[in-house]
């Protein structure tokens, strides 16, 4: 029983000094932004590597994920007579929730790992250590560009994905099934307003900074040799799309409610 | 004229106490070697010089500056003073080696492309490297990547350079060529040089002083010659490579 108790003791300081380990990090991060110069080349290297790289992806996934929502939504909405709907359910579907948390799950698979152990390796092999001793600042140089790349791409990705869904969700739905090519298009432009272009914005950009943020840290205190860029790197994907679901949450119930 | 002084320094890594009181002076100019065992704590000691670790207790003075309680901007400015070749390198493996010897010119000064270009030549020519710019670290031999970390680290002229074991996995030969090019570039450029080593007896022909890391303490410091006929036991049994003593091997 003592030993459980401990364990639970040792657990909530570890959690709470991690915790706060990250919220000084990202402080110093936000505080770094603003830091002149900015590393433009580092900034254009990294949007090319977040978004570009992530450009066939998305667009593949986000096709994919169109079709399906259009296909599940035609067979829900004929049961009663609601076929005409289906615009709405797959372009709010997309806008609101499935664009942001796919694209932004997709991005973290493909560029969140890489860029976290890309700083580990640089880590365990002292390239960080030597940006020190020449008196630059790993932060400024390393993770301001990344954070910035991330705010810029991630929204533009999820644009991407939602543009992509919604023409994957028309050719389901529309050229597939059968459905009204006149009603898909004018029943979502009257259902989807500003409103929820704005949020799936707002939730991209949070999305991007949480991948930034998390995916940067664990890299850039990964651990020693191989197994700690290993472990560095499976926390941070588990980290960012945990979060990235939770706030999911918090930001829909802030913006609905 | 001393120019690093370490004072007291303590360090601690959990229940592992490495460093219990290492006070230690480095003339200018010298060429100031620490040994000790493997896992003593030298390149530990020799991360506090610089700031990459801070110590528990204790001061690092660096000329007249303390530098352990210094603000970033503060060590920037002494940091400016060094150079430092780590253990692997510590290049830059997404880069050239013609652009990780750039790298600090490009990025701290505001020379153009061509006065870079001259520098970073002379420096590799220097290292004997000349002809190698656009080879990535991963095209390297070991003894090329050290030579290739050597002119990074002494492209800003710096008055201090720190040499984190310059020739761990290298060949005897290597070795020795690699602490000749430190003995010619000292020569030439006249800094003051802080290396941690392990090489016995390649060592006594490099160094003006040394030193040795036992326990978390400095047990024994000197000239070369100082070193070799010290009557301390630990001493004789690391440089006589004896397994019997009073290092615990095991």
């Amino acid at each position: 029983m003592l030993s459980f108790v401990r364990w639970c003791g040792h657990l909530a300081l570890n959690t709470l000094h991690e915790t706060g380990r990250m919220g000084i990090f990202l402080g110093t991060v936000l505080l770094d932004i603003f830091v002149p110069p900015l590393q433009a080349k580092q900034l254009l290297r990294r949007i090319s590597f977040i978004g570009t790289r992530s450009l066939l992806l998305i667009i593949f996934t986000g096709a994919f994920m169109g079709m399906v929502v259009a296909l599940q939504g035609y067979v829900a909405l004929r049961r009663f007579g609601g076929e005409e709907a289906l615009g709405p359910l797959v372009g709010l579907s997309l806008i609101r929730e499935i664009g942001p948390v796919v694209s932004a799950l997709m991005i973290t698979a493909r560029a969140g790992s890489a860029l976290t152990a890309e700083l580990g390796i640089m880590r365990i092999t002292e390239q960080i250590d030597a940006l020190e001793v020449m008196a630059l600042n790993p932060i400024k140089y390393l993770v301001v560009p990344i954070f910035l790349a991330s705010l810029i791409t991630f929204p533009l990705l999820n644009g991407v994905f939602v543009t992509v869904g919604i023409y994957g969700g028309y050719m389901v739905g529309v050229e597939l099934l059968g459905g009204s090519s006149g009603a898909y298009f004018t029943q979502m432009s009257s259902a989807a307003g500003s409103d929820d272009i704005w949020m799936s914005v707002y939730k991209s950009l949070a999305f991007g900074a949480i991948v930034a943020w998390v995916s940067c840290f664990k890299g850039f205190y990964a651990g020693h040799g191989a197994e700690g860029v290993s472990q560095a790197t499976t926390q941070a994907v588990v980290m960012c799309s945990v979060l990235i679901l939770v706030w999911d949450y918090f930001i829909g119930s802030v913006l609905l409610l | 004229m001393t120019m690093i002084r370490l004072v007291n320094i303590r360090k601690s890594f959990g229940s592992q106490h490495v460093l219990t009181g290492v006070n230690l002076e480095i003339p200018d100019q010298a060429i100031y070697v620490i040994v000790g065992g493997s896992g003593v704590g030298k390149s530990c000691l020799l991360k506090h010089l610089i700031g990459l670790m801070h110590p528990d207790n204790g001061q690092v003075w660096v000329d007249d500056v303390e530098i352990t309680a210094l603000r970033r901007r503060a060590l920037n400015r002494v940091r400016n003073r060094f150079g430092m070749l780590f253990q692997g390198g510590a290049l830059f493996d997404s880069m050239s080696v013609y652009d990780n010897v750039a790298f600090p010119l490009r990025e701290k000064t505001d020379k153009n492309e061509s006065e870079i270009r001259e520098k970073v030549h002379e420096r590799l020519a220097q290292v004997g490297l000349a002809g190698v710019d656009n080879k990535f670290p991963s095209e390297l031999s070991g003894g090329m990547r050290k030579r290739a970390a050597l002119a990074r680290a002494l492209i800003s002229d710096p008055e201090i350079l720190l040499f984190d074991e310059p020739t761990t996995g290298l060949d005897p030969i290597r070795v020795n060529a690699i602490h000749q090019l430190i003995l010619d570039l000292h020569k030439l450029l006249r800094f003051t040089a802080v290396i941690v080593s392990h090489e016995i007896p390649e060592v006594f022909s490099l160094a003006t002083h040394i030193a040795m890391l036992h326990q978390g303490v400095i047990i024994e410091s000197g000239s070369p010659a100082d070193i070799q006929a010290s009557n301390n036991p630990v001493v004789q049994q690391f440089i006589s490579g004896r397994i019997e003593g009073p290092i615990d091997v095991r």
